[in-house]
């Protein structure tokens, strides 16, 4: 064995304490789901993990009734300041549990333990920390004095980052004053469970966040709610076009994050060893399982040969395998179907006439695997030039000038990030400008932090999270009075399905504490 | 306008074959400015993430034997007497007392006037396959001298039995931008290296990172000491903080990758000061391995220079041996 | 046998450490009824010249901390109150000779009123500063950032809270802060500074003078190292003549208030200074 081979280190799961089966989590409590159960596998062995319930109809009512319940009697009246002080509970109890949330994770997603334990779980106690100090100054968020929360929220999240993305839907959403239920993506609802049992630990009162587990049917009925003010959707685009039909003239406000076929441009002044790293991070980390990754190289025609080359070299050293093992750079891709889209892609590039190239990896028996893989020789037309495919596959475009590199990485329906390459800060700066992406990441990639604001152009969805601008997904104006006009018109609305909340400066007693429930997971 | 005569240069043999026969300190300079700039947020975040690999096991017991294997065990006090050489030759030779499978290092680095009694405490082990014996000379640490001096240094260590010598070089006129005069100082030196039998002193070229400041300057140098005909390029003096630190290790590896891939020659690379721990040693393993290959994990292509970092070594060493945590009384001071 | 008690003796809060005044003077805090408290260490120009110097060194490293270390390490801070609670709400009640309800509800306000503070340490900058849309091919971004050395007066009648409410806001943006304690009152101060000691507050961010206001203060008005002055709790002295001092290095001051000051964001902004960067855009 050479050293580069290196030892295994595996990350030990006896951190966890899992049960056989899970229920849907609601009003504080944990409780038997009435539609068919199903199991949840390791990616990476195929083994189950857990029995996991499906809310059918009736389960969703109650846990929207749930919400409403709390949200009237209980969230609605509490101080701004007391929302803080649940929500940095919450905070502190994922960083005294990361380890194990991290494990939990990547068994679950398949994702390496490197990147669940230095960036996934990290970013999901920074957002809750971050929006914690958000919950009592609201009135600076940049909706007027005392902005309205707008009820219960739905929200549905998908399998790529699944305890980052409810912290990316519960925490704006709890700080501006909203209770939610949430479904996580079917193949991964672990995390979401054991935050169920932290939000027990945290004493959040009953009914302020919902877990209801299930597949695309839940989170339909979910969102399709007559009693939610707010949806909140995170996956396909497909999924997001459906949701903005069913949900036109119902008054819901809806935020939608989508797919993406980002553009990663890469300049002959490039700082050029960083540039292959931010290459490498943009389709490659998390297995390009990522709606921003950088999934299209454009690269300047007269550094294209030197930089595929650096770029294949680059890729020996990737270590595709065990998510738990602590060295893996390359995880499980997160399911059988998956799986199947990326490989039936990627022979449509082979067919249009791409040139492919994958990394030498020696790929396990069971479990879902693919190695990195290269396509040069792509052309804008090609199908793998523009659908996501949503995985470690990575299709190289040229181009000349600046102005043909801001068309090409424009010529798309998606529009979620970009990144640039290049020494020179005028033109970085110019080209930020011209790109049709929300998010535009200059010598860098992949970088998230709940101070920044994260979301897409076009079909790549409408709405920020993250930062200030993500409160507004969260609340209204309570409009600004004018005092000449004051009694001509009314900003509230009756329509059913509008909240019609109260102000957040209510402040009466501390919302009674709830008896102490155990933490968990057991089905009643 | 007056157009100033260009300067030509020592006519270094790499450096021809790469500039052209014209070869001037403008030729030199434009070479230089237009290697790819280095971004630091980047390059830091790559080194920490080759940081994070975890070497455990079988790996760990074979790098630690490594690094050892690697170190090139130093002592460059100005209270430095024959007795603490010896001492030091004699750790160098046994490492660990207690335990005879420990590895040798690989060298001894010592300041020039030192080399005789090192050559003396060394007797037979000294020899092209044993320890060999690296002088510090070229007025070290601030390389503020005369050339004739500098080279005299030189000179005196090489005649003192030194196999190694480790120079540093001008980083006033580096960052002055007097290119030409580091250029022609490194092929002097390298020149002075050359013995009677026709035979030449590996020469180290320490750039002193944490003077030079910025990335881009330690690419500038690390490329400049190439062309000037070094053998291997070295972080620092271990005077200046900060000294060796992984990102600039990282970014000198990617220089000596880059030149290997041009002309298919190999330099070597000494990270040196401030590395203590073997857990810092093991990472810098890593980032070789994952830069320019295993290949590179030998002593010819890359050396420690360092002096608590062999304790800490031992104590790691012994933990795998015995199974339970060891102290600083099992380990020798030298 | 009944327990014989070991008082405390409260020294000075300099660059982390805890050292007596220079002058080797104490001066008597008594308790509302007068009963005798403490010695407390009576603070002279000489020790106001050395926090001033562990004040600005301490500047590079916190301002330099991000947003979300310097609020997560201001929250540990509320999370230690907290748990200190009894030993405060004691404090409390013999210095200003309140009940134990009243006392605990200073330390209840104390404890919310920095909560509050730390959550803006990594949001204020979006508050207070953003891009601006000039007429020509520039990037253009205004955006706060702390302005050093604040030398703070603390409310001379609240023990706890009035100590809390000048010096948190200070703090969010990476100032660094040498306070004046309330010459009544400095034994909250004092054991706050044990618990910023034990915390991840680095040494020299805050520093804490017990004495007279009136012979301390003019000293750091008129230092040419201090950046701004607070006068929150200066009422009672020749405050205006503080300012006219301050005025020489154009300091920038805040006038005193009545009782303790309410929190506000403006708090945090007042101690910042706005820099705005011009960047040219150009693609060819």
């Amino acid at each position: 064995m050479t050293f580069l081979e290196y030892a295994p280190a595996p990350e030990s799961k006896a951190i966890l304490n899992l049960q056989k089966s899970y229920g849907l989590f609601i009003d504080g409590d944990f409780v038997k789901g009435h539609g068919t159960s199903f199991a949840s596998i390791s990616p990476a062995t195929e083994e189950k993990i857990a029995e996991i319930s499906t809310a059918n109809a009736r389960d969703v009512d109650v846990a929207v009734a749930a919400a409403r319940r709390a949200y009237d009697r209980t969230w609605s009246k509490l101080a701004g300041r007391d929302r803080g002080k649940y929500l940095f509970r919450i905070a502190r109890l994922v960083q005294e549990r990361a380890r194990e949330l991290a494990v939990a994770e990547s068994l679950d997603n398949g994702k390496p333990i490197k990147e669940s334990r230095d960036v996934d779980v990290p970013l999901v106690a920074a957002w809750f920390f971050y929006y914690a100090g958000w919950a009592d100054k609201l009135d600076y968020a940049g909706l007027g004095p005392n902005p309205r929360a707008l009820g219960v929220a739905a929200q549905v999240i998908p399998w790529n980052f699944p305890l980052l993305m409810l912290a990316w839907k519960i925490a704006p959403a709890l700080a501006a004053g909203n209770t939610v239920v949430l479904k996580p993506a079917e193949t991964t609802s672990l995390t979401a469970l054991l935050f169920a049992e932290i939000l027990q630990q945290a004493e959040l009162p009953d009914g302020v966040v919902n877990i209801v587990t299930g597949a695309g049917e839940t989170g339909s009925l979910l969102v399709n709610h007559p009693d939610v003010n707010k949806v909140a959707f995170t996956g396909s685009t497909a999924v997001g076009r459906a949701i903005a039909k069913s949900t036109a003239g119902t008054g819901k406000k809806i935020t939608l994050e989508l797919g993406g076929k980002a553009a990663n441009i890469v300049f002959d002044d490039a700082p050029i060893d960083q540039a292959i790293e931010g290459i490498v991070n943009g389709i490659f980390f998390n297995q390009g399982h990522v709606c921003c990754a950088g999934s299209r190289l454009l690269v300047q025609e007269n550094i294209q040969d030197e930089v595929v080359d650096r770029l294949k070299q680059r890729l020996s050293t990737l270590r595709l395998g065990d998510p738990l093992d602590k060295n893996t750079d390359i995880g499980a891709i997160n399911s059988r179907e998956q799986l199947e889209r990326i490989r039936t892609l990627s022979d449509l590039g082979e067919q249009e006439g791409a040139e492919r190239w994958t990394s030498d990896c020696a790929i396990p028996d069971k479990g879902f695997w693919f190695a990195p893989t290269i396509f040069t020789n792509v052309s804008t037309s090609h199908r793998i030039a523009r659908d996501e495919i949503f995985g470690p596959v990575l299709s190289v475009l040229s181009f000349r000038t600046p102005a043909e590199a801001i068309a090409k990485a424009n010529n798309t329906p998606y529009g979620l990030s970009a990144g640039i390459w290049s020494d020179k800060g005028s033109k970085i700066l110019a080209v930020a400008d011209k790109l049709r992406a929300g998010v535009v990441w200059a010598n860098t990639f992949n970088k998230f932090d709940p101070a920044s604001p994260f979301g897409g152009y076009k079909e790549s969805g409408y709405g920020r999270e993250g930062g200030r601008h993500g409160l507004a997904a969260y609340l209204q104006s309570s409009g600004w009075h004018d005092p000449d006009t004051r009694g001509l018109s009314s900003s509230r609305s009756d329509t059913r399905g509008l909240s019609s909340s109260r102000s957040e400066r209510i402040e009466t007693s501390p919302a009674k504490k709830p008896a102490k429930k155990s933490p968990k997971g057991v089905t009643k | 306008m007056t157009l100033t005569q260009p300067v030509t240069l020592a006519p270094a043999e790499r450096a021809v074959q790469l500039i052209g026969g014209d070869l001037t300190e403008k030729s030199l300079r434009l070479h230089l400015e237009g290697l790819s700039g280095v971004d630091a947020v980047g390059l830091e975040a790559r080194a920490a993430d080759l940081g994070t690999r975890s070497i455990k096991t079988t790996s760990k017991a074979w790098a630690l034997d490594k690094v050892i294997s690697l170190i090139d065990l130093t002592t460059l006090e100005g209270a430095d007497t024959p007795g603490k050489v010896s001492s030091l030759v004699a750790k160098a030779m046994t490492p660990d007392p207690s335990d005879p499978s420990t590895p040798r290092v690989a060298a001894v680095c010592v300041y020039g006037d030192m080399v005789p009694y090192a050559v003396e405490a060394l007797g037979a082990a000294h020899s092209p396959s044993g320890i060999q014996i690296a002088a510090v000379a070229t007025a070290f640490p601030s390389g503020r001298a005369s050339v004739a001096v500098k080279l005299a240094d030189v000179r005196d260590a090489v005649v003192a039995g030194a196999d190694e010598i480790d120079m540093v070089i001008d980083r006033g006129a580096f960052l002055s931008g007097r290119y030409g005069e580091v250029f022609d100082q490194i092929v002097a030196v390298k020149e002075a290296c050359r013995r009677d039998d026709g035979s030449y002193a590996h020469l180290k070229v320490i750039l002193e990172t944490g003077e030079l400041n910025t990335y881009d300057n330690v690419r500038r140098a690390s490329w400049l000491a190439i062309l000037a005909g070094g053998d291997f390029i070295k972080t620092s003096t271990g005077k200046v903080s900060p000294a060796a630190t992984l990102p600039v290790t990282l970014l000198m590896l990617q220089v000596v990758r880059d030149w290997y891939r041009l002309t298919g020659e190999r330099i070597g690379v000494k990270p040196a000061g401030g590395i203590r721990t073997s857990k810092d040693a093991i990472k810098y393993l890593v980032t070789v391995a994952e830069t320019v290959g295993e290949e590179w994990l030998d002593p010819h292509l890359f050396r420690f220079g360092a002096s608590s970092l062999l304790n800490d070594v031992l104590l790691q060493r012994q933990k795998i041996t015995t199974g339970h945590y060891s102290g600083p009384d099992y380990v020798t001071i030298d | 046998m009944s327990h014989l008690t070991i008082p405390k003796t409260y020294k000075l809060y300099i660059g982390g450490k805890f050292p007596r005044s220079e002058s080797g003077r104490t001066y008597e805090v008594l308790s509302a009824k007068d009963a005798f408290l403490a010695n407390a260490a009576k603070a002279s120009r000489k020790d106001a010249r050395d926090a001033v110097v562990a004040a600005r060194a301490a500047v590079s490293g916190w301002s330099g901390a991000t947003g979300y270390n310097r609020g997560q390490v201001l929250y540990r801070i509320a999370e230690l109150l907290e748990g200190r609670r009894a030993q405060f709400a004691e404090e409390i009640s013999s210095a200003e000779g309140v009940s134990a309800t009243a006392a605990n509800r200073q330390v209840d306000a104390a404890i919310d009123l920095w909560v509050w503070y730390a959550g803006w340490a990594d949001k204020y900058v979006q508050v207070a500063g953003n891009g601006n849309p000039v007429s020509g091919p520039y990037f253009n971004i205004s955006t706060p950032e702390p302005t050093g050395v604040v030398a703070i007066v603390a409310p001379q009648d609240s023990s706890l809270l009035g100590f809390a409410s000048v010096v948190a806001p200070a703090l969010v943006s990476g100032n660094t802060v040498v306070v004046l304690a309330s010459e009544r009152l400095p034994l909250s101060a004092i054991s706050l500074s044990e618990v910023l000691a034990t915390s991840d507050v680095p040494g020299g961010v805050v520093n804490v003078l017990t004495g007279s206001s009136a012979e301390v203060a003019p000293w750091l008005a008129s230092h040419a190292d201090v950046n701004a002055l607070d006068l929150a709790g200066a009422g009672a002295l020749d405050w205006v003549d503080l300012q006219i001092t301050a005025a020489d290095t154009l300091k920038r001051v805040l006038p005193p208030e009545d009782g303790v000051p309410a929190p506000s964001v403006e708090r945090v902004t007042f101690f910042t200074e706005t820099k705005t960067v011009w960047h040219t855009k150009a693609l060819v």
